[in-house]
């Protein structure tokens, strides 16, 4: 068995009575890109939440040896599990080269911090040309496009050295090529890492999946390959059943408009 | 980068120059001994605005209470006054004239004016990290924490005037020497006037500093987004503590110029409207830059003392409307105004 996983068992979460995950397992080897898939509400944000210590939970959490339940938001990251959120949360007032530094800081002593940067640090040059920023290191965060902005958030979590990549929806809003880019990203860093990808992009996790599990309702409908999951009858009434709902939605819209 | 970081080293080392010809040199030829000794005050107000600039401008706490550092250093140095005027193992004349002539244990460490001098450090840097950590790793902010700090500065001067051992409502004063040079002495009052001047510059170097290291971009940083800081491994409540007590040992530096300066203090320099004070000089001058805030202290003491002389029921009004039309027009402070117009004339060639 490798040294690093991640392994999560029987998870609850509960919001004021509100039990929005439930005996919720999963088990992500180093090296895998796992997939976090499911209809709206099923709970994948929520599980991520709960990993990196954003909300209570009950179960238990451990990666490697380490329980990670009752840690705070700060410990469980210099554990080396990094995230990145729905809408990019870069610091747009810093430049690309300043929201990398700030980044690396954890690995810092707090003496340094009264210095002044002076050179870039070789992880820092590293992670700009494996995110393709390079050219845009002086560039203001805020001036970044969309999908610039979502890999510099994945270059931050390179240079802070996160063990673990918990990614939420990382290619939404973004362009066909942005999202191919993305993919290719993901699996060029991969191998030394365990990366978490929630996204309701189907296609995108067909391109780049190596496995997959699927949330419905708070639970674990199912898990493998994609093709296992593609196959299990219970993921496609899941999914039939959201795509006629969506179905339905979209008709709705353009009654309204029509009216 | 590095001839960058260079260039700006001279341009600072340009500036405590200039500062320092002008406070050290220009000004005491200048002005009279009463003016003089103004300045000095004004300054010691300065040095507390240098700190209110850090923890409000750069790292978003709103510092209503800096009185209470501030009565801290002043207090502190006023007892050691006292006492080294009462000469050893003497006491002070007020607790004899008012009191039952008995000197509380606690008086005692301000005997010694290396001590006074390291407690005058020490002090605040317990209390603001103390409360300091309670208060930010609670995650509490904004409006929340401004509250909290100026009911701090209001019970610290209600139980001020409750102490009759420190001088109640009266406070602290007639003191006759410094370390040891008579008070009365003009050439000891510019000694102090250069003290206080050399104090102020070194705390804006400190600043400028910290300013432009990492610690000024994460203090930034957990202004604007404290929650994604928390991702990057930071605890958000240790880099705001910091930043506190550096301004809490400014303040209190800053009271304890004050007290040789002006003869006195009393519950009535520390509570909350001397708090507002302090805060009103840094939003007018600019909070997040550098000089704003010392500028902004420096010019508000001087156009109360000039106004207050002129039209003595005037100033509260002015500083009013002041504080009004800088923070609806110029939220930036008037350190703002340069990029302002900048922006201004710009704008035509854009269009």
């Amino acid at each position: 068995m490798q040294k690093d996983y991640l392994q999560v068992r029987d998870l609850h979460v509960e919001f004021d009575g509100f039990v929005a995950v439930q005996k919720v397992d999963l088990t992500i080897f180093q090296g895998d890109l796992r997939f976090l898939i499911g209809p709206n509400g099923a709970g994948k944000t929520t599980v991520v939440d709960a990993i990196t210590g954003l909300v209570p939970s009950t179960g238990s959490i451990e990666y490697g040896s380490t329980r990670l339940n009752q840690l705070k938001v700060h410990q469980i990251v210099r554990l080396g599990i990094g995230r990145t959120f729905q809408t990019a949360s870069i610091f747009e007032q810093l430049t690309v080269l300043q929201n990398l530094d700030i980044a690396a800081g954890i690995h810092r002593t707090r003496r340094s911090l009264l210095r002044t940067r002076r050179e870039t640090a070789p992880q820092i040059e590293e992670a700009l040309e494996i995110i393709g920023l390079a050219d845009l290191r002086d560039r203001k965060g805020g001036e970044l496009a969309h999908g610039q902005r979502q890999w510099l958030e994945i270059g931050m979590l390179l240079v802070q050295d996160a063990k673990v990549l918990l990614l939420d929806e990382p290619v939404a809003g973004m362009s066909h090529d942005e999202r191919q880019a993305t993919g290719e990203l993901l699996q060029r860093i991969g191998p030394d890492r365990t990366i978490v990808v929630v996204e309701h992009d189907m296609d995108f996790m067909r391109s780049f999946a190596q496995s997959v599990t699927v949330l419905a309702q708070g639970s674990v409908l199912s898990e493998g390959t994609v093709a296992e999951v593609q196959s299990d009858p219970r993921v496609q009434e899941v999914y039939l059943g959201h795509a006629a709902t969506e179905a339905a939605r979209q008709a709705m819209a353009a009654d309204k408009e029509a009216i | 980068m590095i001839a960058l970081s260079r260039n700006e080293v001279a341009r600072m080392l340009m500036g405590v120059i200039l500062a320092a010809v002008i406070l050290l040199v220009l000004a005491p030829a200048v002005l009279s001994e009463f003016r003089l000794s103004l300045l000095a005050k004004f300054i010691c107000y300065a040095m507390v605005a240098v700190g209110i600039g850090l923890a409000w401008g750069k790292g978003g706490m709103l510092t209503l209470g800096q009185g209470v550092f501030f009565g801290l250093g002043a207090y502190m140095m006023a007892m050691h006054l006292k006492l080294s005027d009462a000469g050893p193992g003497g006491v002070p004349d007020f607790l004899t004239l008012y009191g039952d002539g008995q000197l509380p244990g606690w008086w005692l460490p301000f005997r010694s004016g290396g001590l006074t001098i390291v407690l005058i450090i020490v002090v605040p840097t317990l209390l603001a990290w103390g409360l300091g950590y309670a208060v930010f790793s609670r995650r509490v902010k904004g409006a929340y924490f401004a509250i909290l700090s100026q009911a701090l500065a209001a019970a610290f001067a209600i139980y001020l005037v409750g102490q009759t051992k420190i001088g109640g409502t009266n406070g602290l004063n007639g003191f006759r020497s410094f370390f040891g040079y008579r008070l009365a002495d003009p050439a000891n009052k510019q000694m102090l006037f250069t003290i206080a001047s050399v104090l102020l510059i070194v705390m804006v170097v400190v600043v400028w500093q910290l300013y432009r290291s990492r610690y000024g971009e994460l203090l930034v940083a957990v202004r604007d987004q404290e929650e994604r800081v928390r991702f990057l491994g930071y605890d958000p409540a240790q880099v705001k503590v910091f930043a506190y007590v550096v301004a809490a040992v400014m303040a209190s530096v800053g009271g304890a110029m004050f007290v040789p300066i002006v003869g006195i203090v009393s519950p009535s320099e520390v509570g909350v409207v001397p708090s507002i004070g302090f805060l009103i000089g840094v939003a007018i001058g600019g909070r997040a830059t550098l000089l704003g805030p010392v500028l902004g202290a420096l010019g508000v003491a001087y156009a109360e003392t000039t106004l207050s002389e002129n039209f003595p029921s005037f100033w509260t009004y002015f500083q009013g409307a002041l504080f009004i039309v800088v923070i609806a027009f110029l939220p930036g402070g008037l350190a703002s105004l340069g990029s302002l117009v900048r922006r201004l004339r710009r704008q035509p060639q854009e269009v």
